[in-house]
């Protein structure tokens, strides 16, 4: 039967009876699936261009928003998203060679490389893990002036810039003293004391001293509280003179200034479904969450099923059947997968 | 299962499978991809990183590049990956087209809408 199709006429090949695109039916209708859950990431991903686009108070710039690494201080722009962009590609591709050691019917080099992938898939949900607490842990908390003023604040390579802002514009502590005035809000002894492993409540940005340095502050009142400094720009990019001014530190007086101009009802740490420290826009944390949580689903799903389809593989099924055409369908779905993750990279983070 | 046994010439056709020396090429073919891939990625944080400080290159110009970078990748991810590329033309365009079609759409009325929202709100507000 070998070269069949390719001796049939045009009409002998739609006549019924054949398959005209070549694929059996479980591939062409998992083609199908991915083709309408590719236009409903679509659609996602286009909404959160319409509100972008059509919203008249600057958005958060991806870089200024996701710069930690765990277990690390300092600035470390997209590394994080990259890494697990990085993890998603390596677990497509051990995917990939599950498909091909199927089409040998290699059931070894399927179970290994399918094995790599479902691990792969683990490290992606724990790195987004992560990304969501910081998220909604946030990086110190912000507030908005209820005042219009002028201060001077220091840009990072030092050099001095004189900023000017409206009742409602953004204001962001350091990470430190906001955790720890976010501890004092939530009221004296419950304080973030250090744990067992040196940790604060939130499981980053701590130094073994701040645990104990804040267990110390702990019954110290949220209104004695004064920052030493304060950042204007954190989240948001503004041009002046052509030049991007951004994480602009302010110390001193004009410090004192701001912390007094502070609308107490708009402190805001981290994210959630009302509001959020990055954004005057509530969408902005909210799509964070719906576009990444649906992918995220969407990978949680993909590894449930490669551990089924695994165990299938171990226990011979596909040599039973006599083909690993299985591989294939959930290799598609696992690509897709990736493919959508290449999207959201782009527009959630980079653009 | 009947029909599907009319499709033994296609080198992805379930009754057929590859052998070892096939299979060398596949994976070759399959690191490439995995480099070329990684190596985008890297460029994409890179530009991400260092280029919204330099004057000469507008952000629209970077935005651009990102968005051709991300079909570049996803164009090695369905075609070499998905090896929807291997497949019958039929099967490519049925699952292509319409998606273009349906995609470009729905990018047009989101800008237009969009633009016409910002301009009604810094109007109005």
């Amino acid at each position: 039967m070998a070269g069949h199709t390719q001796n049939l006429t045009k009409d002998e090949m739609w006549g019924g009876n054949a398959s005209p695109f070549g694929v059996s039916y479980g591939k062409m209708m998992m083609w199908y699936f991915l083709v309408s859950d590719a236009l409903t990431f679509g659609g996602l991903l286009t909404a959160y261009g319409v509100i972008r686009h059509a919203s008249a108070d600057p958005w958060p710039v991806g870089e200024q928003v996701f710069e930690s690494l765990p277990f690390l201080h300092g600035s470390y722009p997209l590394m994080y998203v990259a890494l697990m962009t990085f993890i998603l590609i390596i677990s497509s591709v051990t995917m990939v060679l599950a498909v091909e050691a199927g089409h040998r019917r290699d059931k070894a080099g399927v179970i290994k490389w399918l094995g790599y992938t479902i691990i792969g898939g683990f490290f992606f949900l724990g790195s987004q893990a992560w990304e969501w607490s910081h998220f909604i842990h946030g990086s110190g908390g912000g507030f908005q002036v209820n005042k219009s003023l002028t201060v001077t604040g220091e840009m990072e390579n030092g050099e001095k810039v004189q900023m000017t802002l409206n009742a409602g514009n953004w204001v962001h502590m350091e990470s430190e003293f906001g955790h720890a005035y976010e501890h004092a809000l939530e009221g004296g002894h419950a304080a973030p004391a250090a744990d067992a492993h040196g940790h604060d409540a939130h499981g980053h940005d701590a130094h073994a001293a701040h645990g104990s340095e804040v267990a110390a502050e702990a019954h110290v009142d949220a209104a004695s509280m004064h920052p030493e400094a304060l950042i204007l720009n954190k989240y948001v990019l503004e041009l002046k003179d052509d030049k991007d001014i951004r994480k602009v530190k302010v110390t001193g007086e004009d410090c004192k200034k701001l912390w007094e101009a502070k609308a107490n009802e708009t402190v805001v740490f981290g994210a959630n479904m009302h509001k959020n420290e990055y954004a005057v826009q509530q969408q902005y944390a909210n799509f964070f969450f719906f576009v990444t949580g649906f992918h995220g689903f969407h990978v949680f799903s993909g590894v449930v099923i490669n551990i089924i389809v695994w165990l299938m593989a171990l226990g011979g099924e596909f040599d039973r059947r006599g083909h690993y055409e299985t591989i294939e369908k959930i290799g598609l779905y696992w690509h897709f997968v990736d493919l959508v993750w290449v999207f959201v990279f782009t527009f959630f983070y980079l653009v | 299962m009947e029909r599907d046994d009319l499709i033994v010439n296609d080198s992805y056709a379930i009754n057929n499978s590859h052998t070892n020396e096939e299979g060398k090429a596949i994976r070759k073919k399959l690191y490439n991809v995995t480099v070329l891939l990684t190596v985008i990625t890297i460029i994409e944080v890179f530009m991400g990183v260092f280029f919204k400080r330099n004057g000469t290159v507008t952000w629209e110009t970077i935005k651009l590049g990102f968005i051709v970078l991300t079909l570049v990748k996803a164009a090695y991810i369905v075609l070499i990956f998905m090896h929807l590329g291997d497949e019958k033309k039929i099967l490519k365009y049925v699952v292509l087209l319409p998606y273009a079609l349906f995609i470009l759409y729905l990018i047009f009325i989101g800008l237009y809408e969009g633009v016409s929202f910002q301009e009604l709100n810094s109007t109005w507000r």
